[in-house]
Protein backbone atom coordinates (compact mmCIF):
# COMPACT_ATOMS: atom_id res chain seq x y z
CA UNK A 1 0.00 0.00 0.00
CA UNK A 2 1.44 3.39 -0.94
CA UNK A 3 0.08 6.13 1.28
CA UNK A 4 0.46 9.90 0.36
CA UNK A 5 0.03 11.90 3.70
CA UNK A 6 -0.58 16.04 2.93
CA UNK A 7 2.17 15.96 0.45
CA UNK A 8 3.56 18.94 -0.85
CA UNK A 9 6.91 19.38 -2.87
CA UNK A 10 8.35 22.82 -4.04
CA UNK A 11 11.74 22.78 -6.27
CA UNK A 12 14.31 24.83 -5.20
CA UNK A 13 13.65 27.76 -7.96
CA UNK A 14 10.39 28.53 -5.79
CA UNK A 15 8.00 26.40 -7.64
CA UNK A 16 5.10 25.07 -5.99
CA UNK A 17 4.42 21.08 -8.02
CA UNK A 18 2.22 19.67 -5.43
CA UNK A 19 -0.63 21.23 -2.79
CA UNK A 20 -0.98 18.82 0.31
CA UNK A 21 -2.23 16.07 -1.53
CA UNK A 22 -3.26 13.09 -0.10
CA UNK A 23 -4.69 9.76 -1.31
CA UNK A 24 -4.13 5.74 -0.86
CA UNK A 25 -3.02 3.49 -3.52
CA UNK A 26 -4.23 0.16 -2.50
CA UNK A 27 -2.55 -3.39 -3.56
CA UNK A 28 -3.40 -4.06 -7.39
CA UNK A 29 -5.32 -1.44 -7.91
CA UNK A 30 -5.00 0.39 -11.41
CA UNK A 31 -4.57 4.31 -10.94
CA UNK A 32 -4.69 6.76 -13.52
CA UNK A 33 -2.69 10.23 -12.57
CA UNK A 34 -4.33 12.95 -15.40
CA UNK A 35 -4.26 16.39 -15.55
CA UNK A 36 -2.41 18.93 -17.79
CA UNK A 37 1.19 19.41 -18.22
CA UNK A 38 2.38 21.05 -15.10
CA UNK A 39 -0.49 19.44 -13.04
CA UNK A 40 2.54 17.50 -10.60
CA UNK A 41 1.97 13.95 -12.10
CA UNK A 42 5.65 13.71 -12.79
CA UNK A 43 6.65 14.85 -9.85
CA UNK A 44 4.47 12.83 -8.09
CA UNK A 45 5.42 9.54 -9.12
CA UNK A 46 9.14 10.72 -8.55
CA UNK A 47 8.23 10.74 -5.16
CA UNK A 48 6.90 7.25 -4.82
CA UNK A 49 9.97 6.01 -6.52
CA UNK A 50 12.60 8.52 -4.20
CA UNK A 51 13.80 10.67 -6.95
CA UNK A 52 12.17 13.64 -5.58
CA UNK A 53 11.69 14.22 -1.49
CA UNK A 54 8.54 15.61 -0.40
CA UNK A 55 8.83 19.33 1.26
CA UNK A 56 6.36 18.30 3.80
CA UNK A 57 4.32 15.76 4.42
CA UNK A 58 4.95 12.03 4.14
CA UNK A 59 4.67 9.51 1.57
CA UNK A 60 4.09 5.90 3.10
CA UNK A 61 5.23 2.64 1.33
CA UNK A 62 3.79 -0.41 3.30
CA UNK A 63 4.75 1.63 6.70
CA UNK A 64 7.92 2.69 5.20
CA UNK A 65 8.51 6.54 4.98
CA UNK A 66 10.09 7.12 1.27
CA UNK A 67 11.25 10.24 2.27
CA UNK A 68 13.06 9.73 5.12
CA UNK A 69 15.34 6.64 3.64
CA UNK A 70 18.60 7.06 3.52
CA UNK A 71 20.56 7.65 0.33
CA UNK A 72 22.00 3.76 0.19
CA UNK A 73 18.55 2.36 1.10
CA UNK A 74 16.98 4.00 -2.16
CA UNK A 75 18.48 1.63 -4.39
CA UNK A 76 16.77 -1.30 -3.16
CA UNK A 77 13.54 0.59 -3.09
CA UNK A 78 13.94 1.25 -6.44
CA UNK A 79 14.08 -2.54 -7.22
CA UNK A 80 11.11 -3.17 -6.27
CA UNK A 81 9.31 -0.84 -8.51
CA UNK A 82 9.03 -0.74 -12.31
CA UNK A 83 9.67 2.73 -13.53
CA UNK A 84 9.04 3.81 -16.84
CA UNK A 85 9.79 7.56 -17.31
CA UNK A 86 8.62 10.05 -20.16
CA UNK A 87 11.48 9.92 -22.36
CA UNK A 88 12.02 6.14 -22.43
CA UNK A 89 15.63 6.24 -21.02
CA UNK A 90 17.07 3.44 -23.01
CA UNK A 91 20.82 3.06 -23.56
CA UNK A 92 21.15 3.97 -26.93
CA UNK A 93 25.25 2.19 -27.52
CA UNK A 94 23.51 -1.24 -25.74
CA UNK A 95 21.16 -3.81 -28.17
CA UNK A 96 17.40 -4.06 -26.58
CA UNK A 97 18.59 -7.48 -24.70
CA UNK A 98 21.46 -5.79 -22.97
CA UNK A 99 18.32 -3.20 -21.82
CA UNK A 100 16.54 -5.64 -20.90
CA UNK A 101 19.41 -7.23 -19.13
CA UNK A 102 20.66 -4.59 -16.80
CA UNK A 103 18.17 -4.16 -14.35
CA UNK A 104 18.80 -7.85 -13.94
CA UNK A 105 22.31 -7.03 -12.96
CA UNK A 106 22.04 -4.41 -10.88
CA UNK A 107 19.22 -6.98 -8.81
CA UNK A 108 21.93 -9.44 -8.64
CA UNK A 109 20.56 -11.86 -10.77
CA UNK A 110 22.71 -14.88 -12.29
CA UNK A 111 23.68 -14.26 -15.93
CA UNK A 112 21.74 -17.05 -17.09
CA UNK A 113 18.26 -16.47 -15.19
CA UNK A 114 19.00 -12.87 -16.74
CA UNK A 115 18.84 -14.34 -20.11
CA UNK A 116 15.88 -16.31 -19.45
CA UNK A 117 13.64 -13.26 -17.84
CA UNK A 118 15.03 -10.98 -20.29
CA UNK A 119 13.75 -13.25 -23.24
CA UNK A 120 10.52 -13.83 -21.49
CA UNK A 121 9.95 -10.07 -20.77
CA UNK A 122 10.75 -9.15 -24.57
CA UNK A 123 8.15 -12.08 -25.91
CA UNK A 124 5.30 -10.49 -23.11
CA UNK A 125 5.72 -6.67 -24.86
CA UNK A 126 5.93 -8.92 -28.04
CA UNK A 127 9.57 -8.11 -29.26
CA UNK A 128 10.51 -11.12 -29.46
CA UNK A 129 12.83 -11.22 -32.47
CA UNK A 130 14.18 -8.06 -32.08
CA UNK A 131 16.35 -8.44 -28.65
CA UNK A 132 19.83 -7.93 -30.86
CA UNK A 133 18.51 -4.31 -32.49
CA UNK A 134 19.90 -0.92 -31.18
CA UNK A 135 16.66 0.83 -29.84
CA UNK A 136 17.55 3.50 -32.21
CA UNK A 137 16.33 1.36 -34.65
CA UNK A 138 13.14 0.39 -33.60
CA UNK A 139 9.63 2.79 -33.69
CA UNK A 140 8.58 5.19 -30.90
CA UNK A 141 6.03 2.74 -30.07
CA UNK A 142 8.64 0.10 -30.08
CA UNK A 143 11.14 1.52 -27.66
CA UNK A 144 7.82 2.52 -25.42
CA UNK A 145 7.59 -1.45 -25.50
CA UNK A 146 11.25 -1.78 -24.93
CA UNK A 147 11.08 0.31 -21.94
CA UNK A 148 7.84 -1.06 -20.56
CA UNK A 149 10.13 -4.86 -20.97
CA UNK A 150 12.66 -3.17 -18.73
CA UNK A 151 10.54 -2.01 -16.19
CA UNK A 152 8.65 -5.58 -15.37
CA UNK A 153 11.90 -8.09 -15.85
CA UNK A 154 12.23 -7.67 -12.32
CA UNK A 155 8.65 -8.76 -11.51
CA UNK A 156 7.80 -5.55 -9.75
CA UNK A 157 4.85 -5.45 -7.25
CA UNK A 158 4.41 -1.72 -8.45
CA UNK A 159 4.57 -0.33 -12.08
CA UNK A 160 4.99 3.28 -12.18
CA UNK A 161 4.64 4.91 -15.98
CA UNK A 162 5.00 8.63 -16.59
CA UNK A 163 2.89 9.31 -19.65
CA UNK A 164 3.59 5.98 -22.07
CA UNK A 165 1.31 6.68 -24.40
CA UNK A 166 2.68 10.18 -25.05
CA UNK A 167 3.50 10.80 -28.52
CA UNK A 168 2.51 7.21 -29.62
CA UNK A 169 -0.24 7.16 -32.83
CA UNK A 170 -3.80 6.05 -30.97
CA UNK A 171 -3.54 2.36 -32.05
CA UNK A 172 -0.05 1.91 -30.29
CA UNK A 173 -1.54 3.98 -27.50
CA UNK A 174 -4.09 1.60 -27.12
CA UNK A 175 -2.10 -1.31 -27.62
CA UNK A 176 -0.21 -0.01 -24.62
CA UNK A 177 -3.05 0.50 -22.23
CA UNK A 178 -3.72 -3.05 -22.98
CA UNK A 179 -0.37 -4.02 -21.48
CA UNK A 180 -1.04 -1.92 -18.59
CA UNK A 181 -4.06 -3.76 -18.02
CA UNK A 182 -2.96 -7.27 -18.35
CA UNK A 183 -0.36 -6.28 -16.12
CA UNK A 184 -3.11 -5.30 -13.23
CA UNK A 185 -4.93 -8.47 -14.61
CA UNK A 186 -2.33 -10.51 -13.49
CA UNK A 187 -1.71 -8.71 -9.97
CA UNK A 188 0.64 -5.96 -10.30
CA UNK A 189 -0.22 -2.19 -9.30
CA UNK A 190 -0.10 0.20 -11.67
CA UNK A 191 0.34 3.46 -11.61
CA UNK A 192 -0.45 5.58 -14.44
CA UNK A 193 0.28 9.51 -15.39
CA UNK A 194 -1.37 9.99 -19.17
CA UNK A 195 -3.32 13.21 -20.59
CA UNK A 196 -6.41 10.48 -21.71
CA UNK A 197 -7.75 8.42 -19.62
CA UNK A 198 -9.83 7.25 -21.67
CA UNK A 199 -7.55 5.37 -23.56
CA UNK A 200 -7.93 3.07 -20.31
CA UNK A 201 -12.01 3.16 -20.51
CA UNK A 202 -11.61 -0.85 -20.55
CA UNK A 203 -9.81 -1.26 -17.16
CA UNK A 204 -11.41 -0.99 -14.03
CA UNK A 205 -9.12 1.42 -12.17
CA UNK A 206 -9.61 4.69 -10.32
CA UNK A 207 -8.59 8.09 -11.97
CA UNK A 208 -7.18 10.87 -9.68
CA UNK A 209 -7.42 14.37 -11.55
CA UNK A 210 -4.38 16.76 -10.91
CA UNK A 211 -4.20 20.56 -11.48
CA UNK A 212 -1.69 22.99 -10.61
CA UNK A 213 -0.58 20.68 -7.59
CA UNK A 214 -3.85 19.75 -6.22
CA UNK A 215 -5.87 17.03 -6.35
CA UNK A 216 -9.40 17.81 -7.81
CA UNK A 217 -11.24 15.02 -8.77
CA UNK A 218 -11.81 11.32 -7.99
CA UNK A 219 -13.37 9.12 -9.93
CA UNK A 220 -13.59 4.85 -10.31
CA UNK A 221 -14.71 2.94 -13.10
CA UNK B 1 30.64 -14.27 -0.59
CA UNK B 2 29.86 -15.57 -3.92
CA UNK B 3 27.47 -12.43 -4.51
CA UNK B 4 30.38 -10.16 -4.04
CA UNK B 5 32.45 -12.59 -6.34
CA UNK B 6 30.10 -12.43 -9.05
CA UNK B 7 29.40 -8.92 -8.62
CA UNK B 8 33.29 -8.43 -9.18
CA UNK B 9 33.12 -10.86 -11.71
CA UNK B 10 30.40 -8.84 -13.92
CA UNK B 11 32.73 -5.80 -13.42
CA UNK B 12 35.85 -7.18 -14.42
CA UNK B 13 33.79 -7.91 -17.32
CA UNK B 14 32.70 -4.67 -18.15
CA UNK B 15 35.83 -3.53 -17.56
CA UNK B 16 37.40 -5.77 -20.30
CA UNK B 17 34.98 -5.46 -23.11
CA UNK B 18 35.42 -1.56 -22.55
CA UNK B 19 39.53 -1.84 -22.81
CA UNK B 20 38.62 -3.73 -25.86
CA UNK B 21 36.06 -1.10 -27.39
CA UNK B 22 38.96 1.53 -26.58
CA UNK B 23 41.82 -0.69 -27.66
CA UNK B 24 43.95 2.37 -29.04
CA UNK B 25 43.49 5.06 -26.23
CA UNK B 26 43.90 2.62 -23.40
CA UNK B 27 46.96 1.49 -24.62
CA UNK B 28 48.19 4.77 -25.64
CA UNK B 29 47.21 5.57 -21.64
CA UNK B 30 49.26 2.59 -20.74
CA UNK B 31 52.09 3.30 -22.95
CA UNK B 32 52.69 6.82 -21.61
CA UNK B 33 52.31 4.85 -17.58
CA UNK B 34 54.58 2.63 -18.64
CA UNK B 35 56.88 5.21 -19.78
CA UNK B 36 56.47 7.66 -16.93
CA UNK B 37 57.38 4.33 -14.61
CA UNK B 38 60.09 2.64 -16.91
CA UNK B 39 62.95 5.64 -15.62
CA UNK B 40 62.75 5.57 -11.29
CA UNK B 41 62.43 1.89 -11.92
CA UNK B 42 65.46 1.64 -13.98
CA UNK B 43 67.27 3.71 -12.04
CA UNK B 44 66.13 2.27 -8.69
CA UNK B 45 67.06 -1.01 -9.73
CA UNK B 46 71.04 0.55 -10.86
CA UNK B 47 71.19 1.91 -8.16
CA UNK B 48 70.38 -0.83 -5.97
CA UNK B 49 72.64 -2.80 -7.13
CA UNK B 50 75.89 -0.32 -7.22
CA UNK B 51 74.89 -0.04 -3.50
CA UNK B 52 75.21 -3.62 -2.76
CA UNK B 53 78.53 -3.80 -4.76
CA UNK B 54 79.15 -0.57 -2.83
CA UNK B 55 78.48 -2.40 0.56
CA UNK B 56 80.47 -5.55 -0.33
CA UNK B 57 83.94 -3.39 -0.61
CA UNK B 58 85.80 -2.90 2.30
CA UNK B 59 84.31 0.51 3.09
CA UNK B 60 87.03 1.15 5.80
CA UNK B 61 88.86 4.22 4.61
CA UNK B 62 92.74 3.54 4.89
CA UNK B 63 96.32 5.38 4.37
CA UNK B 64 98.51 3.78 2.47
CA UNK B 65 102.49 4.89 2.98
CA UNK B 66 105.33 3.38 0.38
CA UNK B 67 108.74 3.45 1.53
CA UNK B 68 111.43 4.32 -0.40
CA UNK B 69 113.52 1.80 -1.72
CA UNK B 70 116.45 3.28 0.16
CA UNK B 71 114.98 2.60 3.65
CA UNK B 72 115.97 0.57 5.76
CA UNK B 73 114.95 -1.12 9.50
CA UNK B 74 116.26 2.11 11.37
CA UNK B 75 113.58 4.07 9.50
CA UNK B 76 110.97 1.18 9.68
CA UNK B 77 111.53 1.64 13.66
CA UNK B 78 111.20 5.25 14.01
CA UNK B 79 107.87 5.14 11.66
CA UNK B 80 106.20 2.81 13.72
CA UNK B 81 107.32 4.61 17.26
CA UNK B 82 105.70 7.72 15.44
CA UNK B 83 102.83 5.97 14.61
CA UNK B 84 102.14 4.73 18.48
CA UNK B 85 102.49 8.11 19.51
CA UNK B 86 99.69 9.50 16.49
CA UNK B 87 96.34 9.55 18.24
CA UNK B 88 94.64 9.45 15.23
CA UNK B 89 95.25 6.36 13.77
CA UNK B 90 93.48 2.78 15.20
CA UNK B 91 95.67 0.38 13.58
CA UNK B 92 98.44 0.14 11.79
CA UNK B 93 99.84 -3.12 9.89
CA UNK B 94 102.82 -3.09 7.84
CA UNK B 95 103.18 -5.01 4.56
CA UNK B 96 106.21 -6.12 3.33
CA UNK B 97 107.55 -6.10 -0.12
CA UNK B 98 107.47 -9.84 -0.29
CA UNK B 99 104.14 -9.94 0.57
CA UNK B 100 102.78 -7.38 -1.26
CA UNK B 101 104.42 -9.94 -4.27
CA UNK B 102 102.83 -12.72 -2.74
CA UNK B 103 98.92 -10.81 -2.72
CA UNK B 104 99.74 -9.53 -6.31
CA UNK B 105 100.62 -12.88 -7.38
CA UNK B 106 97.08 -14.28 -5.80
CA UNK B 107 95.26 -11.68 -7.84
CA UNK B 108 96.57 -12.91 -10.87
CA UNK B 109 99.61 -11.27 -11.44
CA UNK B 110 101.65 -13.61 -11.41
CA UNK B 111 102.81 -14.23 -14.99
CA UNK B 112 104.12 -10.63 -14.98
CA UNK B 113 105.79 -10.58 -12.02
CA UNK B 114 107.64 -13.41 -13.21
CA UNK B 115 108.73 -11.63 -16.38
CA UNK B 116 110.29 -9.21 -14.05
CA UNK B 117 114.21 -9.48 -12.80
CA UNK B 118 113.19 -8.17 -9.20
CA UNK B 119 110.38 -7.39 -7.10
CA UNK B 120 109.50 -3.66 -8.03
CA UNK B 121 107.28 -3.41 -4.83
CA UNK B 122 108.33 -1.68 -1.95
CA UNK B 123 107.62 -2.73 1.89
CA UNK B 124 104.49 -0.15 3.29
CA UNK B 125 102.24 0.24 6.04
CA UNK B 126 98.23 0.69 6.25
CA UNK B 127 97.34 2.89 8.43
CA UNK B 128 93.51 2.64 9.50
CA UNK B 129 92.36 5.77 11.01
CA UNK B 130 90.17 6.12 14.06
CA UNK B 131 88.19 8.86 12.03
CA UNK B 132 86.29 8.27 8.84
CA UNK B 133 86.59 12.41 8.11
CA UNK B 134 87.96 12.71 4.77
CA UNK B 135 89.54 16.36 6.80
CA UNK B 136 91.68 13.71 8.75
CA UNK B 137 92.84 11.13 6.56
CA UNK B 138 94.28 14.21 4.90
CA UNK B 139 95.81 15.76 7.70
CA UNK B 140 97.56 12.55 8.50
CA UNK B 141 98.37 11.63 4.44
CA UNK B 142 100.32 15.24 4.90
CA UNK B 143 102.15 14.67 7.88
CA UNK B 144 103.60 11.43 6.22
CA UNK B 145 103.95 12.67 3.23
CA UNK B 146 106.65 14.61 4.59
CA UNK B 147 109.06 12.18 5.67
CA UNK B 148 111.53 11.77 4.04
CA UNK B 149 111.36 7.57 4.06
CA UNK B 150 108.37 7.97 2.50
CA UNK B 151 108.23 7.72 -1.38
CA UNK B 152 104.58 7.92 -2.00
CA UNK B 153 101.05 8.13 -0.24
CA UNK B 154 97.86 7.17 -0.97
CA UNK B 155 94.44 7.62 0.63
CA UNK B 156 92.08 3.97 -0.07
CA UNK B 157 88.93 3.42 0.03
CA UNK B 158 87.61 6.76 0.40
CA UNK B 159 85.86 6.65 -2.90
CA UNK B 160 83.73 4.02 -1.68
CA UNK B 161 82.48 6.08 0.91
CA UNK B 162 82.16 9.11 -2.05
CA UNK B 163 80.21 6.72 -4.01
CA UNK B 164 78.33 4.93 -1.39
CA UNK B 165 77.06 8.32 -0.70
CA UNK B 166 76.90 9.08 -4.13
CA UNK B 167 74.71 5.88 -4.68
CA UNK B 168 72.47 7.18 -2.10
CA UNK B 169 71.63 10.73 -3.23
CA UNK B 170 70.64 8.97 -6.98
CA UNK B 171 68.71 6.55 -4.98
CA UNK B 172 66.89 9.82 -3.33
CA UNK B 173 66.82 11.49 -6.54
CA UNK B 174 65.05 8.08 -8.02
CA UNK B 175 62.56 8.10 -5.33
CA UNK B 176 61.59 11.77 -5.34
CA UNK B 177 61.09 10.92 -9.63
CA UNK B 178 58.88 8.15 -9.16
CA UNK B 179 57.14 9.80 -6.17
CA UNK B 180 56.58 12.95 -9.25
CA UNK B 181 56.10 10.47 -12.31
CA UNK B 182 53.84 8.58 -9.77
CA UNK B 183 51.53 11.60 -9.46
CA UNK B 184 51.61 12.27 -13.29
CA UNK B 185 49.98 8.24 -13.16
CA UNK B 186 47.63 9.11 -11.02
CA UNK B 187 46.10 12.17 -13.39
CA UNK B 188 46.78 10.06 -16.24
CA UNK B 189 44.15 7.84 -14.71
CA UNK B 190 42.19 10.37 -13.09
CA UNK B 191 41.47 11.85 -16.53
CA UNK B 192 40.89 8.59 -17.90
CA UNK B 193 38.06 7.96 -15.75
CA UNK B 194 36.71 11.75 -15.15
CA UNK B 195 36.14 11.56 -19.44
CA UNK B 196 34.55 8.01 -19.25
CA UNK B 197 32.26 9.19 -16.43
CA UNK B 198 30.84 12.46 -18.31
CA UNK B 199 30.45 10.10 -21.56
CA UNK B 200 28.76 7.56 -19.69
CA UNK B 201 26.70 9.90 -17.45
CA UNK B 202 23.45 8.72 -19.10
CA UNK B 203 23.90 5.48 -18.98
CA UNK B 204 24.86 6.09 -15.08
CA UNK B 205 21.74 7.71 -14.69
CA UNK B 206 19.49 5.30 -15.66
CA UNK B 207 21.42 2.57 -13.86
CA UNK B 208 20.87 4.76 -10.78
CA UNK B 209 16.57 4.98 -11.66
CA UNK B 210 16.63 0.97 -12.01
CA UNK B 211 18.51 0.35 -8.67
CA UNK B 212 21.87 0.41 -8.96
CA UNK B 213 23.82 1.19 -5.77
CA UNK B 214 27.17 3.30 -5.85
CA UNK B 215 29.50 0.56 -5.14
CA UNK B 216 27.82 -1.20 -8.45
CA UNK B 217 28.11 1.78 -10.61
CA UNK B 218 31.70 2.30 -9.26
CA UNK B 219 32.82 -1.11 -9.76
CA UNK B 220 33.69 -1.67 -13.35
CA UNK B 221 35.83 1.99 -13.48
CA UNK B 222 38.18 0.65 -10.67
CA UNK B 223 38.54 -2.86 -12.38
CA UNK B 224 39.19 -0.54 -15.61
CA UNK B 225 41.61 1.89 -14.13
CA UNK B 226 43.29 -0.72 -11.88
CA UNK B 227 44.01 -2.77 -15.14
CA UNK B 228 45.00 -0.07 -16.96
CA UNK B 229 47.55 0.82 -14.48
CA UNK B 230 48.74 -2.40 -14.31
CA UNK B 231 49.39 -3.02 -18.15
CA UNK B 232 51.63 -0.11 -17.57
CA UNK B 233 53.67 -1.42 -14.80
CA UNK B 234 53.89 -4.48 -17.23
CA UNK B 235 55.25 -1.90 -20.27
CA UNK B 236 57.31 -0.16 -17.82
CA UNK B 237 58.66 -3.51 -16.57
CA UNK B 238 59.53 -4.53 -20.18
CA UNK B 239 61.31 -1.36 -20.83
CA UNK B 240 63.19 -1.21 -17.59
CA UNK B 241 64.48 -4.74 -18.27
CA UNK B 242 65.43 -4.27 -22.05
CA UNK B 243 66.92 -0.58 -20.31
CA UNK B 244 69.36 -3.10 -17.87
CA UNK B 245 69.95 -5.52 -20.92
CA UNK B 246 70.91 -2.68 -22.89
CA UNK B 247 73.35 -1.03 -20.06
CA UNK B 248 74.81 -4.32 -19.18
CA UNK B 249 78.02 -5.22 -21.56
CA UNK B 250 79.14 -1.14 -21.08
CA UNK B 251 78.28 -1.29 -17.13
CA UNK B 252 80.82 -5.06 -17.17
CA UNK B 253 83.08 -3.39 -19.47
CA UNK B 254 83.32 -0.10 -16.86
CA UNK B 255 83.72 -2.36 -13.82
CA UNK B 256 86.36 -4.58 -15.40
CA UNK B 257 88.74 -1.62 -15.80
CA UNK B 258 88.28 -1.38 -12.24
CA UNK B 259 88.99 -5.03 -11.31
CA UNK B 260 85.96 -5.87 -10.45
CA UNK B 261 83.30 -8.38 -11.21
CA UNK B 262 79.55 -6.49 -11.88
CA UNK B 263 76.81 -7.61 -13.87
CA UNK B 264 73.34 -6.09 -14.43
CA UNK B 265 70.24 -8.16 -13.42
CA UNK B 266 66.85 -8.40 -14.97
CA UNK B 267 64.29 -6.89 -12.20
CA UNK B 268 64.02 -9.62 -10.04
CA UNK B 269 60.57 -11.20 -8.37
CA UNK B 270 60.08 -8.58 -5.70
CA UNK B 271 61.47 -5.84 -8.09
CA UNK B 272 58.51 -6.65 -10.63
CA UNK B 273 55.73 -7.07 -7.98
CA UNK B 274 56.65 -3.95 -6.33
CA UNK B 275 56.54 -2.21 -10.25
CA UNK B 276 53.26 -3.61 -10.83
CA UNK B 277 51.92 -3.26 -7.49
CA UNK B 278 53.09 0.66 -7.44
CA UNK B 279 51.30 1.14 -10.53
CA UNK B 280 48.11 -0.63 -9.89
CA UNK B 281 47.22 1.41 -6.49
CA UNK B 282 47.93 4.41 -8.29
CA UNK B 283 46.00 3.38 -11.29
CA UNK B 284 43.25 2.71 -8.61
CA UNK B 285 44.22 5.80 -6.37
CA UNK B 286 43.73 7.91 -9.38
CA UNK B 287 40.57 6.29 -10.30
CA UNK B 288 38.93 6.79 -6.53
CA UNK B 289 39.90 10.48 -6.98
CA UNK B 290 38.07 10.45 -10.27
CA UNK B 291 34.93 8.75 -8.81
CA UNK B 292 34.57 10.60 -5.54
CA UNK B 293 35.08 14.18 -7.92
CA UNK B 294 32.81 13.38 -10.40
CA UNK B 295 30.11 10.50 -9.81
CA UNK B 296 28.03 12.74 -7.43
CA UNK B 297 27.90 15.32 -10.07
CA UNK B 298 27.17 12.36 -12.52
Amino acid sequence: MIEFQEVSKRYPGGHLALAGVSFTIRHGELLLLSGHSGAGKSTLLKLIAAIERPTEGRVMMNGQDVGKLRADAIPYLRRKLGLILQDHRLLMDRSVFENLVLPLEIAGQSAREARKRAQAALERVGLKDRGGELPITLSGGEQQRVAIARAIVNRPAVLIADEPTAHLDPDYARDIAHLFQSFNDAGVTVIVSTHDPSLFCNARGRTLRLAQGVLTDEETS
Amino acid sequence: MIGWLAAHGRALGQALRRLRRQAFGTLLSALVIGLALALPATGLALFERLQSLAASVNTTPQVSLFLKESSGRDDRNRLERNFQADAQLASVSFVSRDTAREILARNGLADILDTLPANPLPDGFVLTLKSADPAAFQAVADRYRADAAIEHVQVDSLWVQRLDALLAFGRTVMLLLAGLLGTALVIITFNTIRLQLLTRQEEIEVSRILGATIPFIRRPYYWFGGLQAFAGGLIAWGIADGLLALMAPEVRRIAETYGAIFSLHRLDLLQVTGLLAFSTLLGLAGTGLALRRHLRAA
